[in-house]
Parts: C-alpha cells; structure tokens; sequence
C-alpha cells in the first residue's frame, strides 16, 4: 500500500476536521505563535515539526484544551473547539512522559477515559481488552506503571488515548525518551497503527528523520510561523525556504546571482531561465555524483574539486570538496575506498533548487 | 500555567483560604494589639494605646536571665544535634550494620513522640544516675530530641547530593577525611542552616520536655508560664510579641539565604519550549 | 566507596548516644512501670500492680476515651482546614504561590505556649471575643462555655497543628506531576472527578502523615488542659504530669507513659504500613 495514494486532499475545506484559524497565542511579552492558519484531514498523519522554542507543543496544547488562543479560533468537524475545556473535546493526547496514573494498574489507566463518561462496565472491559491488544500488552493488564519499562509505559499510554475513539490524536514527543533502536521500532508500529484506525494523528517531533518517516504531510514550524506545510517527498524536493532545505536533510546552499540567463555560484555556472539577480539554492548532497568518463549532458552542471575531508557511513561516503574560488561542497556518494586529489563531479542542473531566505 | 474560562477558577475554594488564614493570624494579631492597649488584656475595643507593658518587660530581670538561659541552652542544642545528626544521617546514608532499621526508628521518634515522654524517661535516667537537675539536663534533653531534626534534615541534603563529587575527589588524590570537609560538607551547607535554624528555634519555644528536666534557672518559656501561673498579664504579649517578631526575622534570613543559594536549581525548572 | 572505618567512625556516637539517652531511658520507665511506691519511696518491687490499677479504675479510662476524642477532633479539624488551604496553595495560587507558603509557615515558628496563651486572651470571660460580642450587643453577658472547657482545648490544639498538617499535605500535593491532572482533564474528568479520582488518591501519603501527627501530640499533651482547659479538660498527659508532680507516683506514672508509648508506636506503625501501600512512584 503505497502512502502516495492515500494522502487525503486537503484542497477541499469541506474535509477538514480540524481548522485552525489565524490562532495566535502570546505568553506575557512573547508570540509563541504568530498567526497560524491549518487544515487537518481527517484520516491523516501529520507532523509538527521545528526546533524546541518554535511553538510546536504550544499549539499542540492550545488543540488538547490546556491554553486558550490569543487570538484566532479552531474549529473541528464544523463546531468551535476553543471555548471547550479539554474534558469536552473529543480529542485525547499521549503525554511527552506519559502521564500514567501511578495508583491505578495499566488496565485502569486505559480504562480511566471510559469509566469517567459512566460508560457500562462490559464495554469497558471489552474495549480496554481490544486496546491493550493493539499494543500487545495484554499480559501486562494488571501490572502497575512503575514496573514497566519506558517503552511498555508508552504504549499503555497510547491505549488509554485510543481506547476513547478520539476524532483527532494528539502525539507529543512521545518517542523522545527512547533509545534509538527502540525509537525505530515504535515509530515502524505507530505508523501501522494510524493506517489501521484511520484516525487523525497529529505528531510533533523535532527530529525530522522520523517527521519524513511516519508522516503524510509536515508542517515545518519556525519561531512560531508556518515555514512550509507539504508532504514529505515535496517538502524534501522542493524546500521553499533555505531554512527549509537545511532544516530537513542536509543541503549545500549556493549563494550567487542570475545575470543574462545564466546562474553563477562561484566556480560554477549553468544555464537558468529567470530575471536577473541575486539568487539562493539549494543542491542535495545526494544529486552530485562522481563523474564517470564522457561528455556531460546538457540538463548537468561538471565541475573539478579537491577532496578536503572523507567521512565513511558504511553503504556511503559524505565528501568534503573544494570547488575553489572558496566554494566548499558536500557531496554523498555510494561507498568507493578512499578517494584524493581531484575529481570530477556532476549534478542535473532541475536539482539545484531555487530557495528564498 | 494555563488558564481556563473563569468556571474553573474556585471563589469558593479561595474565601475558604482566606477563612483558615484568618483563623490561623487572629490570635497573633490579638495579642499584637493588646501588648500596646492601656487597660491590660481583654475587652473591646483596645483604647489607649501605650508603651509601658514594653518599658515594664525591659526592667524585668528575670525574663531577660530566662532569655539568656534559653540561648545558651539553644545554641549547645544546636552543636549538639547537628554534629550527632550529621553522623546518623552519614550512617544512615552509607553504613549498613544490624539493627540499622531500629536505630532509624529510634532516632527518629522524639520527633513524633510527645515531648512528655521524652522529658520523663530522662528525668528518670537523671535520677538513677543521681544527676541534679539544671540547664545541664535541659542541655541534655533538647540536644537528644532535637537530633531527629537534624538527622532528617541532613539525611535529605545527602540524598540530593551528587554522588560522583565525592568519587572525582577521592579519584584526584584528596583522603576521606578531605574529601568530607572540602566537598561533602560545602554540599550540605543549606542542609545545615536550615536544619540549624529550626533546632534553634524548637529548643527556644521547648516546653514540653524542659517542663521536667529544669532545676533553678529558668528558659524564657518556663518562666512565661511560671507567670500566667499566676495571672494574665500584658507583659507577657509584649514579650511573646517580640518572640513573634524575632521568629519573623529569622524566616525571612533563612529565606533569604535560601533563595540565593538555590538561584541555580531554579534556573532548571523553567522549561517550557 | 567507604571505608569500614569511616563507617564505624560514622556511626558509632549517634548509636553509643541514642542507645544511651533514648533507649536506655525508655527501658528506664518500663522497668519503672513494674515498680511500686510505697511509704511515700521508690521500692524496686516488680509487680504488675500499677497495670491492673489502670485497667480497673473508671476515672483513668474515661480520661483516657476523653483525649482520645478531643485528639481525634484536633485531627479531623485540623485536616478541614489544612487540605483546602494545601490544595488552594498548590494547584490555584500561581504568582503569589511562595509567598503565602511563607505566611503559612511563619505562625509555626511562634511559641506554643505564645499561641496557646492568645486563645487564652481572647477566650475568657474578660477576653478579646467576650468583649467584641457585648460591643456588638450580641451577647450581654461573658459566654462562659469559650474558656476553660474541652472546646478551648481543641480550638487551640487545632491552631497549633493546623500549620504542621497543611505542610505534609501541601509537600505531597506539590509532588503530583502536573501532566496527571491534565490527562486526566484530557481523557474527560471534570475538575471535582479529578480531584477524587487522582489528587486525592496520590495525596495520601502526606494526608496521613499530617492527620498522625496531629493525632499523636494532641494525645500527649498537657499544656493546653493547663491553659485552657480547665478542670473538665482533664486529659491523660496531665495525670502522668501530676503523679511525676506532687500525686509522686512514678510507678503509676510510667505505667501510664508505657500505654501511651506502646498504643502511639502501635499507631505509627500501622500508618507507615498504610503509607507504604498508598504511595505511588
């Protein structure tokens, strides 16, 4: 099931089932966040992303009902949702660490949202047994918080949010605590999870390895404003921002200008229809390869450069290269023994991406 | 901190807390007032105000002897817990021996134990041991009650503190014995002021268990109520007015302190991205 | 990491101390509580006279059940008005949070004797409150009842341990992590099913602690009947007191210490077990 295809539409208004309308939320003298506008589908996977202090978790709050917009509205299913408290929103939250109540056993955690709407005990028994084996901790029911490890705490924490049918999940930074091996495990599971359900989920992360793996679009936050919202692919292809392009994945960023329809950055020059000017791009690491032997195309860029620093990653190389006249490259290519001297490298001219910023 | 629609802020909750603040200052405040009314302690309104209960306390030999009891008696309590506390909480934190359980439970149950006890069970060790009774025995008793305090006290700084100091300093050639005074002492620095503080002002306000370990000379407490024995007198607000003031002095110096040495935790706990 | 002989070091004066001023004591008045008096001296004659005079006297028991009723009401009253406080303190008061901590704690560090002579002050007959009723023309002559009475000794031991109770509760209360009430909030519990279904549960610890300390002081003392309560305020502390005094009966005396040490330990250790099964990490 490839995830191109089901990547909702979010062109139609009508299908959102969140809207968030020009909120902005200031803490004494501070604008956390500046004017946000955002349509959620229902049925997706998206990501806040951004650096800690770009108001990712703020906003994510000001959704779950723990602060009040100052300014702007969020409407849900076609009803406002800001005025509500959170115990009146059909939306539930998986805490950065848990949250777990340590006096009630994991099956009493899970059955916590249940039992607090009166709702009859049979269900709740039902439904809580259906949780706890979405996320396979059915032997774990009548273990206590405190006895379980980070991750077994993680799920418990994902069933008690789940087993209450939210329309929309929100997610804060709950892989954060986990180590690396365990991270990519969950993050493999809660993506199979979403699919599952179909219900919204609503991720913040600032690691943007695991936004471009779990998400079907990102939203890249920044000091509080909307930088750039799109897919993974697209936003990887085509950062509209240099903030952008460094922020998600690595890039080489060419300072130069545009005159007379060609683009010159330094030692290298290619054809570019557009006005006059200074320009900025962005050039992936990965785009440049080593040239093989024979004339280059018209659609590429060849240049020659010395090899300053080689970084071995196992099934690659991140090379260090100097183009002269000052401009330093880094290039990735496939593993291939150790490289010195000069070389010469190619890139397609449609990689080198025009970034504003 | 968030901030919900005013529904949930709680009227009811807060004019509650004012009530049992109220409650809590009303006596204090009374006696306030009335050190400095004319006609002595009682009815109402207070009229005439004056200073003479004030200028009565001053002349008063003996209150200020039993002032001067009490500090003496205070400041060896002090010296005395301290060092026995910081020993049981360094035991406490770090030795395992038999009976270690027991000894905990021991040490700590003055602290829970009415003072009455305490006083009677050394009043009888007093008088098996054919000791006489003076500010020695009230020495004795207070140091021995109070050495819960300290050993709580201390015991908590221990646990906060950074383990690996002690292992960098002992790695970087300081003995033991350097180790405690240049590392594990500065640590427990708060631990002590604080716990210092209270013992001083526990023992100051001790009644309890002086009532029966005192001889001839008096502390401050013993001679207030040697008085009220014998009638209410202004006097006595007036002096337990400057006890008032006094203890308020020493919080906000404990307070003080306090806050400039924890500037740095504190600094921690603001997180919010 | 330490030594065995800075460990020895360490703990021998506080054990050679404690063993010495407090256990020895301790066993001091329970061999003394097997003595008798006789002839106006201490005679070292082991029986269990003194045991069976407490059991058998009616004065000693309705004593007894006296202080056990106005302790428990000193507790009761002291956690109605310390929880709120704790409560409105931790999770309501957000600027001026320090600060009102800090006038809470400031009463705990007057005397004893100085708060419980106020109440005496303002109690009486010729006291503060008397005055301000016939002032107000609501009474037109002193209430007696107020001074001199059981009331007075609750009230005042109430004063006294009010502020220790709100400190337990206020310390166990700030150690809920916040993110459990927002869950809770999350998931659809209002703020009173909340309070119920978390706070109060997760308080326990301190609630108990407070609620046994109050307990167990108001039910050795002996200076509030002496202050305010009068002769129809006679609690069990104060017959221990009169017979070390002038009754002179250490046996008896000590007979009485050792049933309120062994029934207060009894209690202590009861709370702590239940203190155990009631916290949470």
């Amino acid at each position: 099931m490839s995830s191109a295809t089901t990547i909702p539409d979010v062109s139609a208004a009508a299908e959102a089932l969140l809207e968030i309308r020009t909120v902005a939320k200031r803490f004494g003298s501070h604008d956390v966040l500046k004017s946000i506008s955002l349509n959620i589908a229902a049925g997706e996977f998206l990501t806040l992303l951004g650096e800690s202090g770009s108001g990712k978790t703020t906003l994510l709050r000001l959704i779950a009902g723990f602060e009040e917009p100052t300014a702007g509205e969020i409407w849900m299913s076609g009803e406002r949702l800001d005025p509500l408290p959170p115990y009146r929103r059909r939306v539930n939250t998986v805490f950065q660490n848990y949250a777990l109540f340590p006096h009630l056993n994991v099956r009493e955690n899970v059955a916590y949202g249940l039992k607090v709407r009166g709702t009859a005990s049979a269900e709740v028994v039902e439904r809580v047994g259906q949780a706890l084996s979405m996320v396979k901790m059915d032997e774990f029911a009548a273990a206590r918080p405190s006895r379980l490890s980070g991750g077994q705490q993680q799920r418990v924490a994902l069933a008690r949010a789940l087993v209450n049918r939210p329309q929309l999940l929100l997610l804060d930074e709950p892989l954060s605590a986990l180590d690396a091996n365990l991270r990519k495990q969950m993050q493999s599971e809660l993506k199979a999870l979403q699919r599952q359900l179909g219900i919204t989920f609503l991720f913040v992360t600032h690691d943007q390895e695991e936004a471009m793996a779990l998400s079907d679009r990102i939203a890249l936050l920044r000091d509080g404003a909307l930088e750039q919202v799109a897919s993974p692919r697209e936003i990887y292809a085509h950062p509209a921002t240099a903030y952008t392009a460094q922020f998600i994945g690595q890039t080489n960023l060419l300072r130069g200008e545009i005159r007379r329809g060609i683009a010159t950055c330094g030692p290298l020059r290619w054809p570019l229809e557009e006005p006059d000017g200074p320009a900025l791009f962005s050039l992936r690491p990965e785009c440049i390869r080593l040239s093989r032997e024979g004339a280059r195309r018209n659609s590429e860029v060849k240049f020659r450069a010395g090899i300053r620093q080689q970084l071995y990653a196992g099934a690659s190389e991140l090379l260090e290269v100097d183009c002269g006249a000052g401009q330093i490259l880094r290039v990735r290519v496939p593993a291939c023994g150790s490289l010195t001297g000069e070389h010469d490298f190619i890139f397609t001219i449609t990689d080198a991406i025009r970034v504003h910023g | 901190m968030s901030r919900h629609s005013p529904a949930r802020r709680s009227p009811l909750l807060a004019i509650y807390a004012v009530l049992v603040f109220a409650f809590i200052y009303l006596p204090i405040v009374a006696l306030i007032v009335y050190s400095f009314n004319r006609d002595g302690v009682g009815g109402f309104p207070p009229r005439d105000f004056t200073l003479d209960w004030y200028r009565q306390l001053f002349a008063d030999g003996p209150i200020w002897d039993s002032v001067l009891n009490s500090l003496l008696v205070a400041a060896g309590a002090v010296a005395l817990s301290l060092a026995l506390g910081l020993l049981a909480a360094l035991a406490l934190d770090r030795a395992n021996f038999p009976g270690k359980g027991l000894f905990r439970r021991v040490v700590l149950l003055p602290l829970i134990l009415p003072g009455i006890i305490t006083g009677l069970s050394l009043l009888m060790f007093a008088s098996m041991a054919k000791l006489p009774l003076n500010l020695w025995t009230v020495f004795l008793g207070h140091g021995t009650a109070l050495i819960s305090v300290a050993t709580t006290e201390l015991f908590a700084g221990l646990q906060k503190m950074d383990r690996a100091q002690e292992e960098a300093s002992l790695d970087l050639g300081a003995t033991p014995w350097q180790t405690f005074w240049r590392i594990t002492l500065p640590n427990l620095k708060l631990s002590l002021i604080a716990a210092g503080l209270l013992i001083f002002t526990l023992s100051m306000d001790e009644i309890a268990v002086t009532f029966f370990l005192i001889g001839r000379d008096n502390t401050l407490p013993l001679e207030i109520w040697g008085r009220l024995r014998r009638g209410i007198t202004p006097e006595i607000n007036a002096i337990s007015t400057l006890i008032f003031v006094v203890s308020v002095a020493l919080i906000i110096v404990w307070y003080r302190i306090r806050t400039r040495t924890i500037g740095a935790e504190a600094q921690q706990l603001l997180e919010r991205p | 990491m330490y030594s065995r002989t800075y460990k020895s070091l360490v703990s021998a004066p506080p054990l050679l101390w404690v063993a010495l001023f407090l256990l020895l004591p301790y066993a001091l008045m329970f061999a003394h509580s097997l003595w008798q008096v006789q002839d106006g001296a201490l005679v070292h004659h082991w029986n269990l006279d003194n045991y069976k005079k407490l059991v058998t006297n009616p004065v000693y028991l309705e004593v007894l059940f006296r202080t056990v009723r106005i302790a428990a009401s000193v507790m009761f009253c002291s956690l109605l008005l310390g929880y709120p406080l704790a409560y409105y303190l931790s999770f309501h008061s957000h600027a001026r949070k320090e600060l009102l901590y800090q006038l809470v704690i400031v009463p705990l560090w007057v005397s004893y004797l100085v708060r419980g002579y106020a109440w005496k002050t303002i109690l009486g007959s010729d006291g503060v409150l008397n005055g301000l009723l016939q002032y107000l023309h609501i009474t037109h002559e002193p209430v007696s009842f107020l001074l001199y009475s059981p009331f007075a000794v609750v009230l005042t031991l109430t004063h006294i341990y009010t502020p220790f109770v709100f400190l337990a509760i206020y310390a166990s209360l700030e150690h809920i992590p916040r993110p459990l009430v927002e869950a809770s909030h999350d998931l659809g519990a209002g703020p009173l099913s909340t309070f119920f279904r978390v706070i109060l549960p997760l308080s326990m610890p301190g609630l108990v602690a407070g609620a046994t300390f109050a307990f167990v002081l108001s039910l050795g003392d002996f200076l509030a009947p002496l202050l305010v309560g009068g002769s129809s305020s006679t609690m069990i502390a104060n017959i221990v007191q009169s017979l070390f005094g002038a009754a002179y009966d250490w046996p008896l005396g000590s007979a009485i210490s050792v049933c309120i040490l062994v029934l207060i330990i009894g209690l202590l250790f009861l709370t702590e077990r239940l203190e155990k099964r009631w916290s949470f990490k």
